[in-house]
């Protein structure tokens, strides 16, 4: 990776293009626009020439690391391989130029493509239907939590305002549920890393409208005591809510409606393989239990008598849809590229899945568990969690651990989550990765903790090799330049 | 070790309180301020805001955690500490020496139910 | 046996069970309850290679009509250069996660750093984020932002004049957020000046939320209404469409204090209803409120300019519960779509697309009122987008249209037609189409 510093600001000259649009023979005007509804003057925006663009955005991609550069062994977010033949079928004109609000008798294609994969996904899953609808996992979340207070509400059980969220959960899962205008309670994680059911059950009363659930959790240990935690809560009246963000280790092995969940989203980004862009654009599909398909979001897809599909806005009286939370149907071209990744699976390869993922994680962490501490024993699922260096006296701390691996030419692991300890680093392969790839990490790993005993300055001090070193995020945070104008205001910008 | 001032009372929730007269200065403790690292940002609310003991009045933020402030006693804002709006390092400087706000106290302002320096060390020595 | 995504050889598997201590893969899930783990097949397809993958897919794809689209109402059928799909589909882009390791995401960074100038730029605000999901939820996290901002108000006003699936999902956010709504009828096709200040009376309303082009296609005048809003110390929010913005005039210049809208007008391709982009962007005293992704610019150990993501405290991953939006994660390639488009048109080429637009609207909206088959419905001022009263039936209208491979005319009140035009349609279509509702229409009329 090579340090490339221009904005494409600063490639800017009066009277350069970058476009070409056909001749304007219209014969009309901007100009017989009133006045009073005009912009002033024109937005400040770069003008620069199409190889210039193209240059700029392939020497800013030169500083990135994609799952394509590297192992990315980002626990919690499933960093597999990203099949090529899904961005060619994401990219057929006949699917990425249909208008969303088209006539159904136009769109049956897409129609049935929304119904395959929502069909494909209840069978991954065990559960009895799937919005397409969220765009995200965080997303995915929201949507599901408004699908159990529209059934509580539905019922007249307006009481259950309560949810609970153990401990180690994701931080979207609390942020959700304050956004759905639910109570977060907390329950605590017992010495083994997993939901202390003696913790829950005092909790438990008809004021809860549910528990939000990761399972394995985020420490990657399956929470064995599922069933029995299904059962309270249900008896109490309560849903349960599974985040799908840990379900890779799952894939084609355990079924989240098996387990008792009666709501659930998956992150196709994760699971199913799709990019995830540098952040986005993801899906986080949610997946309901019979009774609670009613609640899906509008608009539904639905296929008539005839065969045909059609769109379902839930204009009907009596409609009980949890509502409306996207513009439109999600995001199609993803859902497009998770389809075609199950169809590479197939029923034969989902077997293998989630097995040579948790293969993967075990793998990693028996080889390593002598350098790092480790803070709960036993088989793990998709993923562990290391709490630092076995030997900390150096001072070499996980943030440290984390930039020297970027010299190594690895992406770090996440680090400083779960909350649980000081020093998480946690640490997910994916079964898209050869025994070869752990092989040169693990090496890597030991060889870090080694230096951090004979020469720690050289990891508090990494990055050396990469295209910027630490970055000084107080001054960052503290004044905040947030756009070019405010940076060149700052006398930050660099002249041409 | 984190520094104490002798004559302020403190809060269970880290913040400090100078009683004048009828009005009171709050800041946090040093505690707080080094529990957090170097702070970025000191949401503070608008003057003439009333606010009972106990209530969320305002937010610290570092670059990787943040906290909220709580009133430990009763009143209204009658002014806040405009330095930190540019500078919130102050408080990292000297947590002590910068207020946050200044509150004009209640009749009912529940002082009395705050600690004394050596209560609120005790209370940190557990922690 | 193998598959192309798993390299396991059947001995590095062997290998890798002997470290861990396992016999069998399926040891791996010894700690799962036996009566959870699903042992029968799954009733799925049969393992597809990528030539059938392919045959699938054109199957299903042969199943859909390509259309002329003259329809808007939130999703546009923009031109899209070629330069734009070419960048995003590099894998460094592409493959990346969010940029939490900026040393080695300075593409991702800077990028969006562009994005949030460039969105700055058009709206006419001070700042804005990395994006959201989408214009419709964003318009949902602007209100919640709004609320945020009042401290102690917790109802805001809504203009009828927004995008209907704008309204809805506005209205499930504050359901169940627990805001109340109250709506702002329109008056002759725009958003009614008095109903707002009725509403702003009862001094309880946090913000309100505006149309810049509203669902007719009618540019609003929103002289007067920031003043008015701010007087009841509310704030005032546009929903916007940005390519709109680069003529005109800014949600900025009108006094705005939150925009929101959907970035899809920046030649993204239609896909359906996504991916696209939403924004959100605010003058900077409500920096702090801003929901989602943030990047800053700042400097590493050396002096190095650098970008970073910046005034995280904001968000879920440190606030929980407390956070300002739920939101983890933003359309980060969607956005570096409309950053590189931004990039390629400059202020030049986003005044010529609008004229086009506008040209080629204007051209089609006489034409089709010249007919008789139609009649203007408000007579206000519309850029690319408008609206027409059919004297024929809808549904003939539509299906006349359908018949020669045309989407237009969706219905947006009763009798009240939808119609766009871009810079992709030429005149000789837009005449095929007057041609052809005059030959089969007249006999309906």
């Amino acid at each position: 990776m090579k340090y490339y510093d221009k904005l494409i600001f600063e490639l800017s000259k009066e009277g350069r293009k970058g476009y070409s649009l056909p001749r304007n023979t219209w014969g009309r005007s901007l100009e017989e626009l009133p006045q009073g509804l005009r912009r002033s003057s024109g937005p400040c925006l770069p003008q620069v020439s199409e190889p210039d663009v193209v240059r700029h955005y392939t020497n800013l991609s030169q500083m990135n690391f994609g799952v394509d550069s590297g192992f990315y062994p980002l626990g919690s977010c499933t960093m597999k391989y990203n099949p090529k033949i899904n961005e060619e079928i994401a990219s057929m004109q006949e699917f990425s130029g249909l208008h969303p609000l088209q006539p159904a008798s136009s769109v049956q294609g897409a129609l049935m493509l929304y119904r395959d994969l929502a069909r494909a996904l209840s069978e991954i899953t065990g559960m009895a239907g799937f919005t397409l609808a969220p765009f995200a996992g965080a997303h995915g979340e929201l949507t599901g939590l408004m699908i159990i207070r529209s059934y509580h509400n539905s019922r007249g059980d307006f009481r259950r305002t309560r949810i609970i969220v153990p401990d180690s959960a994701h931080g979207t899962n609390p942020a959700s549920a304050a956004v759905c205008g639910l109570e977060v309670v907390q329950v605590k994680s017992n010495s083994a890393g997993l939901v202390d059911v003696a913790d829950l059950k005092p909790l438990l009363d008809d004021t809860v409208a549910g528990i939000m659930m990761t399972n394995p959790n985020t420490l990657g240990l399956f929470e064995k005591d599922i069933k029995e935690i299904a059962s309270l809560v249900h008896e109490c009246g309560g849903l349960l809510y599974y985040d799908g963000a840990n379900m890779n280790p799952l894939l084609g092995t355990v079924r989240p409606g098996d387990m008792g969940f009666d709501v659930m989203h998956l992150n196709l980004h994760k699971t199913f393989s799709t990019p995830h862009g540098g952040g986005g654009p993801g899906a986080g599909p949610v997946g309901v239990a019979a009774h609670l398909v009613p609640h899906l979001p509008v608009p539904r897809v639905c296929e008539g008598e005839d065969g045909a599909f059609h769109v379902d806005y839930g204009q009907c009286a009596g409609d009980t849809s949890c509502g409306r939370v996207s513009g439109f149907m999600g995001n199609f071209g993803v859902l497009l590229r998770a389809y075609s990744y199950v169809l590479a699976l197939g029923k034969q390869n989902i077997k293998m899945a989630g097995p040579l993922a948790v293969l993967g994680a075990n793998y990693i962490k028996e080889s390593l568990k002598d350098c790092f501490r480790l803070p709960v024993e036993g088989v793990c699922k998709h993923e562990f969690v290391f709490d630092g260096l076995a030997d900390q006296s150096s001072g070499v701390t996980t943030l440290d651990i984390a930039k020297r691996l970027l010299d190594y030419g690895y992406h770090a692991p996440t680090i400083y989550f779960p909350l649980l300890f000081h020093q998480s680093i946690m640490i997910e392969p994916t079964e898209t990765e050869s025994k070869e790839t752990l092989d040169g990490f693990i090496e890597v790993m030991r060889r870090i903790a080694g230096e951090a005993v004979a020469d720690p300055q050289i990891l508090k001090s990494a990055p050396h090799g990469t295209p910027v070193r630490r970055l000084d995020e107080v001054t960052a945070a503290r004044r905040p330049v947030l756009t070019y104008r405010a940076l060149a205001d700052a006398g930050l910008a660099a002249g041409r | 070790m984190a520094k104490i001032v002798e004559g302020l009372l403190y809060s269970e929730s880290h913040e400090w309180v100078r009683v004048d007269g009828g009005y009171a200065c709050i800041g946090i403790t040093d505690y707080a301020q080094q529990a957090l690292g170097a702070i970025s940002y000191v949401e503070m609310p608008d003057e003439g805001e009333e606010f009972a003991r106990g209530e969320e009045f305002g937010a610290v933020e570092s670059v990787k955690a943040a906290s909220n402030l709580y009133c430990p006693v009763s009143g209204v804002v009658s002014q806040i500490n405009e330095e930190l709006v540019d500078a919130p390092e102050l408080l990292n400087q000297d947590a002590f020496a910068n207020w946050i706000i200044k509150v004009e106290l209640d009749a009912s302002s529940h002082v009395d139910e705050l600690m004394d320096a050596a209560a609120y060390v005790e209370m940190c020595s557990k922690l | 046996m193998g598959f192309a995504y798993f390299p396991h050889t059947d001995e590095d598997i062997r290998l890798m069970l002997e470290r861990v201590g396992a016999g069998r893969l399926e040891d791996l899930y010894s700690d799962v309850p036996s009566d959870v783990l699903y042992g029968k097949e799954y009733s799925l397809p049969d393992a597809m290679s990528e030539l059938e993958i392919r045959r699938y897919f054109s199957g299903l794809a042969s199943r859909n009509s390509k259309l002329l689209c003259l329809c808007g109402l939130g999703a546009y059928d923009h031109y899209s250069p070629s330069v734009a799909s070419s960048v995003i589909s590099r894998s460094e882009f592409q493959t990346a996660y969010t940029p939490y390791q900026p040393e080695v995401s300075q593409g991702t960074l800077r990028y969006i750093f562009e994005f949030q100038s460039m969105i700055a730029e058009l709206t006419g605000m001070d700042c804005a984020n990395a994006s959201m999901y989408d214009g419709a939820t964003s318009a949902a996290e602007a209100v919640i932002m709004a609320v945020s901002c009042a401290k102690k108000k917790t109802k805001v006003l809504v203009s009828e004049g927004l995008l209907p699936q704008v309204v809805d999902v506005v209205k499930t956010y504050a359901s169940y957020n627990g805001i109340e709504l109250g709506f702002i009828p329109c008056c002759g096709g725009v958003t009614s000046a008095d109903a707002m200040t009725e509403g702003l009376s009862g001094e309880d309303v946090a913000g309100i939320l505006v149309p810049g082009i509203n669902r007719y296609g009618i540019i609003e005048n929103l002289d007067g209404f920031a003043d008015e809003v701010h007087s009841h110390k509310a704030l005032l929010m546009v929903y916007s469409d940005p390519s709109s913005l680069a003529v005109i005039k800014t949600p900025g210049e009108w006094g705005a204090d939150i925009v929101c809208g959907d970035a899809q007008s920046l030649g993204m391709p239609l896909c359906f209803g996504g991916p696209y982009a939403g924004f959100l962007a605010c003058r900077q005293e409500f920096v702090r409120k801003l929901p989602g992704r943030i990047v800053g610019a700042t400097s590493d150990l050396d002096g190095k300019r650098a970008f970073v993501l910046t005034l995280q405290a904001r968000e879920q991953h440190i606030r929980r519960e407390k956070a300002t939006s739920n939101i983890c994660s933003n359309q980060s390639l969607m956005a570096l779509y409309a950053t590189v488009y931004m990039s390629l048109m400059g202020p030049e080429g986003l005044r010529e697309v609008n004229a086009l637009s506008y040209g080629g609207a204007h051209y089609l909206h006489d034409a089709l009122v010249d007919t008789g088959l139609f009649e203007d419905a408000f007579g206000k001022p519309f850029l690319k987008e408008f609206t027409l009263r059919a004297k024929v039936p809808v549904d003939s209208l539509q299906k006349a249209l359908l018949d020669i491979g045309v989407f237009g005319a969706v219905e947006v009140g009763d009798s009240l037609v939808n119609f766009c035009v871009t810079e992709k349609v030429a005149k000789e279509e837009l005449d095929r189409v007057v041609e052809h509702l005059k030959s089969v229409l007249y006999e309906v009329l």
